[in-house]
């Protein structure tokens, strides 16, 4: 039995499965496409760039920096705790590529923009879904 | 050389129904009240309309959030059609109305009736505003999260004011933007409403009360975010041929901006301070020789002042990340200032009628029809745009008297 908190869990397609079950050996994962190497989020069935079929996840650093945040106290909808830091990251993978997410493990005050921030994973195992968070860098 | 299409379409009428927080009324009354309003307002009849355009059109999730479609619309007043449209997926929910520009200048119709109704504040009733999010307590079913709900449901972000506090926190660094220039969006609002017997809230609001506010989504603080209502707007776009036919000069249309360069997604769009309005304001500016000094009321889109800020910028009413400096004080965008912003009290203040109120309030200030609030000078050039994040549309409108 799961004791992860009460969260609306993406739908799950043959598109976005593999990203949303990555986590589960503790690494995040993009599509890429395998023919110009260029990392495509959301997921798509094609290459934005040169327009290739030929995509597959592949791993990321989990490395990232805070490129804007909040902190939400506005219960839009059951969360585990008010207030929370909600972020966007840029990854260094490729210039642009950024990911919506929150900053855990850490103070909200402590947020800030240019924070080097590392991945890590919430489990809903029972549904295969490990949802990317991201935390502190240690140093 | 052939004449610019915008200069094929004019504005002929505008109608607005009852405005409330809640009133429980049937929202296809609020609807047609508009329509009909402003039929009569252009001096036709419902034998004269012949196209239909309308934001977002006849969708029931989520709550309140349309009043009726084009077809609850076109059947309650038996119209007989050239060319109808209803949809959400387009530039800003004005867009409607420029495509409603686009059938008339196309020959399609000849009057083209716009609208927009919302009934939120009576669907969300006491159950706040989670109660018509997705995920949110009002609802039944647990939703799987699709589309671009797949990336903010599962970490607790279904509303559209946390993503635009990233954008507003990303502009206060780059820029150095602060709460005390950001609120001053929300209180000239406030001061505006106070004149519009329409409006929502029209108690006296001091930069001090709004920095008191509790915080919604930092840097958005309560009075940042519109306050959802009851109503409908409405007005009519007529082909140029007829204006001897209008019970009143017309609003001419000088120039509309659609445009959208970057990725339509409110994450990977390449400049969060500035997003999809950049594009569609200057998309407007090349279709005119006319320059944003000639602009003498301005009627822009706040679902969150944020909004506001980052149209400001796009239109060229200041500098790329000038919008605090402009803004400080209050004095520029006050009624008597050197752009009268949001005149009828914007959606902080005067209610989220979702876009069309500003298209329907710069046609009001025009038409010298603004009693209490009306900009002082007669003005005869004004900006309506509406949209956020990644879409946006506008519009800019002449009217000589």
């Amino acid at each position: 039995m799961s004791d992860a908190p009460f969260r609306v869990l993406p739908r799950i397609t043959d598109r976005n499965a593999p990203f949303w079950a990555s986590g589960r050996d503790g690494v995040m994962r993009f599509q890429r496409c395998q023919a110009c190497r260029y990392w495509i989020h959301p997921h798509s069935v094609l290459c934005p760039q040169c327009l290739s079929k030929d995509l597959a996840y592949e791993a990321v650093s989990g490395r990232a920096t805070v490129h804007t945040f909040t902190i939400n106290h506005q219960p839009w909808m059951p969360v585990p705790e008010l207030p929370f830091a909600l972020a966007i990251v840029a990854l260094p993978e490729q210039d642009g590529l950024r990911f919506t997410t929150v900053i855990v493990n850490c103070h909200v005050d402590d947020v800030h923009i240019g924070m080097p921030v590392t991945v890590t994973f919430e489990a809903h195992e029972d549904e295969d879904i490990w949802i990317p968070m991201f935390e502190p860098e240690r140093s | 050389m052939a004449t610019k299409p915008e200069h094929l379409t004019v504005i002929s009428g505008v109608g607005q129904s009852d405005v409330g927080r809640r009133l429980f009324r049937d929202p296809l009354e609020l609807t047609l009240d508009a329509c009909v309003e402003a039929i009569t307002d252009a001096g036709l009849t419902t034998a004269d309309i012949d196209g239909i355009a309308t934001y977002p059109g006849a969708v029931g999730d989520p709550p309140g959030f349309s009043g009726g479609g084009a077809v609850d619309v076109h059947d309650a007043l038996r119209l007989n059609l050239g060319w109808w449209s209803g949809g959400i997926e387009r530039p800003g929910q004005l867009g409607a109305v420029i495509d409603a520009c686009m059938a008339v200048a196309f020959g399609l119709a000849k009057h083209v009736l716009c609208f927009r109704s919302v009934y939120e504040g009576s669907a969300q009733g006491q159950g706040g505003r989670a109660a018509v999010m997705p995920g949110g307590g009002g609802r039944q079913v647990i939703p799987r999260a699709g589309g671009f709900m797949e990336w903010v449901l599962p970490y607790g972000a279904p509303s559209a004011a946390p993503w635009i506090a990233m954008m507003a926190q990303r502009h206060f660094h780059e820029y150095g933007t602060t709460p005390e220039q950001l609120g001053q969006i929300a209180v000239n609002a406030r001061k505006n409403a106070a004149l519009n017997p329409k409006a929502i809230y029209s108690d006296p609001m001091t930069l001090d009360d709004y920095l008191n506010a509790r915080v919604i989504a930092s840097p958005l603080r309560l009075f940042d975010c519109d306050v959802p209502c009851d109503g409908g707007t409405a007005m009519i776009v007529s082909h140029v041929d007829t204006v001897p036919d209008l019970r009143k000069p017309p609003i001419r249309v000088e120039a509309v901006g659609t445009a959208l360069h970057g990725r339509p997604s409110w994450d990977q769009f390449d400049d969060l301070t500035t997003m999809a309005l950049r594009d569609a304001a200057a998309q407007m500016w090349s279709r005119t020789d006319m320059k944003p000094s000639d602009v003498q009321v301005a009627e822009m889109y706040d679902g969150f002042s944020f909004i506001t800020m980052a149209w400001l910028e796009a239109m060229g009413f200041c500098g790329k990340g000038e919008s605090g400096p402009f803004v400080e004080g209050g004095h520029n965008i006050a009624r008597d200032g050197v752009l009268p912003l949001n005149t009828h009290g914007g959606q902080l203040s005067s209610g989220r009628l979702h876009g069309f109120s500003f298209l329907h309030e710069a046609c009001v200030q025009l038409w010298g029809e603004a009693g209490a609030r009306q900009v002082p000078g007669n003005p005869e050039v004004g900006v309506a745009c509406a949209g956020g994040g990644p879409m946006g549309g506008a519009l800019l409108l002449t009217q000589s008297r």
